[in-house]
């Protein structure tokens, strides 16, 4: 179960631009008509894809498209895990912290890049590059230890592998 | 080394895209269905082979298409649960990734038999890479004319769709998967009514694992009877099973049901045997919810038989010495490893799954979670041993969907297999911060 106490300073209107819009007009299209609440979970990928994050303005606005009541997508995007609610990083690290993976030295990896960006699980680097967080299993079991970032997986972590992920993520920034 | 069904072309290149895929033979199910066979044909062949589901509970396949309720003038689905988010299973999103044809050709074939016009893949929204996968298929297919009107002439309709969570473990249960489906927050339904009455928008809806839809696939091609002829008793065909842990070489086989535990882990064709040149310590054989299994019941049973990866053979001897084949989720754990904090690890699952619904699962996980985390840390008694038991007899039974049982049972067998080490821990508190148990010693039952 996720907790969450909305912050009054993420209610600034928001307008996604014309390519998530589209995305999100094919995507109420995958549901019968009058069952557009079904595609709520794919838009707001969408628009955590755009922003980086899920202001409560952005709920509003999904709200809006998809002609619900704004609470029915605060209930929704508070209970899913995926969602971030505050602003985060330019780049989450999602490091899977369940079973499996810890059998395969998850922990060290964990405190591996708690020393190297100098933060703990939940904090973000001093530059605003990396948020770090510890999810459960991502279904990569057998290819541990492994992380999550942008939707992309990271498997068979190790220390060096960490290190060069880490100075290749914000290179992608200026390319 | 064992026939495979379901990934014989998984390495072919290109079999991810729509030509190469029918140049392997792909969608002959879909033409054999449509064409030559009646819905209630199909459903008879898929009867006839015994597949048991394999999301976990192993129900038979043919029997809950037969469940499913026809009313007249209402709509009918097939939902595909691909949320895989057991812990140790990941055979799926493999599945998926490589042969994405293979689960659109069951989702039409299937679809068929149970006379759904629409149909949906839900998908666990952290697979968004595997979801575009398969989307770009489902469009091929859709340009191939194998999906939307008249599919390959047969006057059949169906759209089919792919739709993701948004990071849950409980929307894998089929109920809170619907309740998602619907955009809402996945909250296990009271049953009954059973989808197969009330499903998705309040529609008979049959739910099934990616792999058992796949597996309609080559039953429908090569018959029932013939795909009932591999396997053991009521284990029949073959299985996916993603194996993890401390092995030489984990990753997705698919074995054919009847392999023997040992020729699994050890085999050259399978795990190659425990990584690093340690021992085996203890085996989870179908997913992170089934009872754990001391080394000396990996191999063999309590009766002193060889254990086999069967439904059957995995979980002889009941709770008590036995396990369970689940999802097929088989974690191996080495020597060095610690129980203690393995079952704090998962209870932490657990506890951070639980929808909240019920009081039980949502105090019970929270609680036990809590007293592990003192045993691990060298502040537990004996008197938390016991209470862990209490815990689970006050959860197990008492809840809305099993995943109130899927946390107190793992817990209760490690206790019962591993009690020495878990009092070990109430002893030796300081040892236990800086070394490990190391392997148990079988008990001997007087
Ligand atoms: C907590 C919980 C999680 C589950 N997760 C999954 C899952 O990730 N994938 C799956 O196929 N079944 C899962 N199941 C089982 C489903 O409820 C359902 O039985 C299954 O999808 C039926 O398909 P099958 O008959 O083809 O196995 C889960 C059940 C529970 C109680
Ligand atoms: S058993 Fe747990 S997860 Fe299932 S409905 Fe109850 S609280 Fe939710
Ligand atoms: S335990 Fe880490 S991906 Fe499954």
């Amino acid at each position: 179960m996720k907790e969450h106490a909305a912050q009054p300073h993420n209610e600034a209107p928001v307008q996604f631009s014309p390519e998530s819009m589209a995305e999100i007009a094919r995507v109420i299209g995958l549901y019968p008509e009058g069952k557009q609440k079904s595609a709520i979970l794919r838009v707001l990928h969408i628009a955590q894809t755009e922003l980086g994050w899920v202001s409560v303005g952005a709920m509003n606005r999904v709200a809006e498209i998809l002609a619900i009541e704004p609470i029915e997508v605060y209930e929704v995007a508070t209970f899913y895990t995926m969602f971030h609610l505050d602003p985060v990083g330019k780049f989450v690290l999602e490091v899977c912290r369940t079973g499996p993976c810890q059998l395969v030295g998850a922990d060290d990896i964990i405190s591996y890049i708690e020393e190297k960006l100098k933060i703990k699980v939940g904090q973000t680097s001093a530059d605003g590059l990396f948020t770090l967080k510890t999810v459960e299993c991502l279904g990569a079991c057998g290819y541990g230890p492994m992380l999550m970032c942008k939707y992309n997986f990271y498997e068979q972590l190790t220390k060096e592998k960490v290190d060069e992920l880490l100075e290749a993520l914000p290179a992608t920034l200026s390319a | 080394m064992s026939r495979k069904l379901l990934l014989e072309h998984a390495q072919v290149p290109g079999i991810e895209t729509f030509e190469v895929y029918r140049k392997h033979g792909g969608y002959a199910s879909v033409e054999k269905a449509l064409k030559k066979m009646s819905p209630d044909e199909v459903v008879e062949e898929v009867k006839k082979s015994g597949l048991r589901g394999r999301g976990g509970a192993g129900f038979p396949t043919g029997m809950k298409w037969s469940f499913l309720a026809k009313p007249e003038g209402v709509e009918r689905h097939l939902v595909c649960n691909a949320d895989e988010s057991e812990p140790g299973t990941f055979k799926d999103r493999y599945l998926m990734e490589k042969l994405p044809h293979l689960l659109i050709e069951g989702m039409i074939t299937s679809s068929y038999a149970l006379g759904a016009r629409r149909s949906y893949i839900y998908i666990r929204g952290e697979f968004m890479y595997v979801l575009r996968i398969v989307e770009k298929a489902i469009q091929e297919a859709y340009a191939n004319g194998m999906l939307g009107k008249n599919i390959m002439g047969s006057g059949y309709d169906l759209d089919l769709a792919i739709s993701p969570g948004g990071g849950a473990y409980i929307c894998g249960e089929e109920t809170a998967l619907l309740e998602s489906l619907e955009g809402k927050r996945g909250n296990p339904r009271m049953k009954p009514p059973f989808p197969a009455v009330k499903g998705l928008w309040g529609n008979p809806t049959v739910v099934n694992n990616v792999e058992s839809i796949a597996a309609v696939v080559p039953i429908v091609n090569h018959g029932g009877e013939a795909y009932a002829q591999i396997g053991i008793e009521r284990s029949t065909g073959t299985k996916l099973i993603s194996a993890s842990g401390n092995l030489v070489r984990p990753g997705v086989y698919e074995i054919e049901l009847g392999l023997s535990v040992e020729e699994f882990i050890y085999g050259d064709d399978y795990c190659r045997g425990i990584a690093n040149g340690k021992q085996l310590k203890a085996c989870i054989p179908g997913g992170s919810s089934v009872p754990i299994l001391p080394q000396h019941l990996v191999c063999n049973t309590a009766a002193g038989e060889k254990r086999l990866m069967t439904y059957e053979s995995l979980s002889d001897g009941g709770f008590a010495t036995g396990s369970m084949l689940g999802s097929g989720g088989f974690i191996v754990f080495d020597e060095d490893q610690c129980i203690v904090k393995n079952t704090w690890n998962f209870a932490r699952f657990y506890a951070h799954e639980s929808c909240g619904q019920c009081s039980p699962c949502r105090e019970g996980t929270g609680w036990m979670e809590k007293v592990l985390y003192r045993l691990e840390h060298g502040q537990g008694t004996m008197e938390d041993i016991s209470l862990l038991e209490e815990i689970n007899k006050k959860i197990e039974g008492n809840t809305i969907c099993p995943l109130g049982d899927a946390a107190a049972w793992p817990v209760a067998a490690a206790i019962r297999h591993f009690r020495e080490e878990f009092e070990w821990h109430v002893t030796h508190p300081q040892e236990a911060q800086s070394k490990n148990y190391g392997l148990i010693q079988p008990r001997v039952e007087v």
